[in-house]
């Protein structure tokens, strides 16, 4: 009978729309607390970099400086060359994902459309390559690259990474639907293999090729790992291995200046964020479900 | 000339021509492959293969290699800073997995059709696209005992905050936090993408029988979501097993030995004591383990991801 009167009352047109209205109510809240959670150390981190060395350890702190102190982003940038940084970290970054589009899209379009002997093996080996963490290759990589005299070179940041068999997986799956009736056309017309692959294939595949030169440029602008290991000199270093090395150097104490040089690093690729975040989400995410 | 070609069989010159145009495209086909086979081999496949060499040998990089036979994985064994690393490990494993159900449920919210959907997905995307120096850096600050704003705001609630980075028992659980932090927006946008992926007929249908929320979630979103929920934990394991840059930064695998992990003291061995062979022997147990975890996560999915 309770359960009877219940149900009627949860059944109320009224009290229907005020727990909806109360649930979406509920759901604003949490996402705007968890949105304040991911945006308050950035916040902070732009706070401290405009703060002077007293105010920083204020207790308790001021999230808006007294007096705006720009002179740590002078202090950074004249304490590490970290436009020799941006520079190293651009350029490896570029090259690597143009090498990989190249080498891709030729070993794709083989694997797409034309016949050899020993394709399947080499498909299968390729694809083995994937089931393999990176991290196993460090070490044996690391003298390969020694024995190579390539160690602190940009050949050590970009060569080994032209090959991907991931990439070289995603363009072939998007080769292969775009219909073969193209190309006879296109044979008939006396375009060559490249030419067709140059004119054609590449132009169909713009979506994809732009996800995996996002997803390729993303992985290497944040690569940490092997920049620290196949370089020593400062005019190699890229940003991240710069920034920790500027920590090192300071002893950690200075986080007005640290801040400054921080968000000097992380801004560019947060504005590109900001004017192409669709495309940045669409492609981060579905190139790592398409792996 | 002409006459010699009227006189053989048709047949004949169209299979001379198509040997021909087969050797030609095999030809074509492996310059394509060249260059990535080249670089795979070189990169891959010689590294890989190398890895199983190497750990059968004492070297310091400075001396030729030496012969070491088996000792390096009886060293393995019996390192009590292996066991411990690998403990350490599994507890940051084991720790930044429950962030996969924050995603979810964030990925959920998101999903209802509310306002600014866009706007919320742009913010929990921010630590993603950032690099890991800048945020560890940032909440190595935050995490600042008396200055930070971590315990500032502990202390609006009366909690005395510990200092994070420098008690061994707090210095993980707050590594944990940040990866929960940094990785929260990245899987709930491929949350977002499966919920996208589930039928609406579904959900009208449920309503019409008068399923409530929770039901709704239980016995639609998740089972339909099953699949993406097995690939977002099995790559998570896969990368927080590696977990290296935020260790390197914030705590240098300290304090003591507390935030140790396997990659960390691998890096150690081969790049602090240029102790290659150990190093390596140390890349192949993380190999293995993760090899075995993979595979156990796959037959174990057999059970639990609906495929429809």
């Amino acid at each position: 009978m309770y359960a009877n009167a219940l149900a009627s009352w949860r059944g109320h047109p009224f009290v229907r729309r005020f727990s909806r209205t109360l649930g979406e109510v509920m759901a604003y809240v949490i996402l705007a607390v968890g949105a304040i959670v991911m945006v308050l150390p950035f916040v902070w981190m732009i706070s401290t970099s405009l703060k002077e060395a007293g105010e920083v350890f204020s207790y308790p702190p001021r999230l808006i400086p007294s007096h705006l102190a720009f002179h740590n982003y002078v202090d950074a940038w004249r304490a590490a060359p970290f436009g020799r940084y941006f520079f190293n970290s651009l350029f490896v970054a570029t090259s690597v994902t143009l090498g990989q589009l190249i080498s891709c899209s030729l070993a794709a379009y083989a694997f797409a459309r034309m016949n050899f002997p020993g394709k399947a093996l080499l498909f299968t080996a390729f694809l083995s390559t994937l089931m393999i963490p990176r991290q196993i290759t460090l070490i044996p990589s690391f003298l390969v690259l020694r024995e190579l005299h390539w160690l602190d070179t940009y050949y050590a940041l970009i060569v080994p990474f032209i090959a991907s068999a991931f990439g070289t997986f995603m363009l072939r799956q998007t080769f292969m639907s775009i219909p073969r009736e193209l190309e006879d056309a296109a044979k008939l017309d006396g375009c060559s293999r490249l030419g067709f692959l140059w004119r054609v294939m590449l132009p169909l595949s713009r979506p994809t090729l732009a996800s995996l030169a996002l997803f390729t440029f993303m992985g290497n602008w944040n690569s940490y790992l092997w920049p620290l290991i196949m370089t020593n000199s400062q005019k190699m270093r890229t940003l991240q291995i710069g920034l920790r090395f500027l920590v090192c150097q300071e002893g950690g104490t200075n986080w007005g200046m640290l801040m400054a040089a921080t968000v000097v690093v992380s801004i560019p690729i947060l504005i590109f964020y900001l004017f192409v975040q669709k495309q940045f989400v669409e492609s981060l995410t579905f190139t790592g479900i398409g792996g | 000339m002409g006459r010699a070609i009227s006189i053989t069989p048709r047949l004949l010159i169209f299979q001379r021509f198509r040997r021909g145009a087969l050797r030609e495209q095999a030809l074509w086909a492996y310059i394509f492959l060249s260059g990535s086979l080249l670089g795979l081999l070189v990169f891959w496949v010689f590294p890989i293969v190398a890895a199983f060499g190497l750990s059968f040998v004492k070297w310091s990089l400075l001396s030729p290699p030496k012969w070491a036979g088996i000792s390096n994985f009886r060293r393995l064994l019996n390192d009590p800073y292996f066991w411990n690393a690998l403990k350490n490990t599994f507890y940051y494993v084991a720790g930044v997995m429950p962030g996969i159900a924050i995603s979810l449920f964030l990925a959920v919210l998101l999903n209802q059709g509310l306002k600014f959907t866009t706007f919320y997905r742009t913010i929990y995307y921010l630590p993603t696209i950032t690099m890991w120096v800048a945020i560890a850096l940032v909440w190595k600050w935050l995490y600042s005992p008396q200055y930070g704003l971590v315990n500032w705001v502990l202390s609006l609630f009366g909690i005395h905050g510990p200092a994070w980075l420098s008690d061994p028992k707090w210095a993980m659980p707050a590594q944990i936090f940040v990866s929960w932090w940094k990785g929260a927006g990245y899987n709930m946008v491929i949350f977002l993408a499966g919920l996208q992926g589930i039928p609406q007929i579904y959900y009208e249908a449920a309503a019409i029988d008068g399923a409530n929320w929770w039901q709704r979630f239980r016995h639609i979103t998740l089972p339909l979501l099953t699949p993406t929920i097995y690939f977002v934990v099995v790559m998570t394991f896969i990368g927080s097993f590696g977990v290296f840059a935020q260790i390197y930064i914030m705590t240098e695998g300290g304090p003591g030995q507390a935030t140790t992990t396997i990659m960390y003291y691998l890096y150690n061995n081969a790049f602090k004591y240029f102790d290659i062979g150990y190093a390596d022997v140390l890349a192949i147990a993380f190999f293995v383990i993760v090899f075995i975890f993979t595979i156990i996560q796959a037959k174990l999915q057999e059970r639990w991801v609906h495929y429809t």
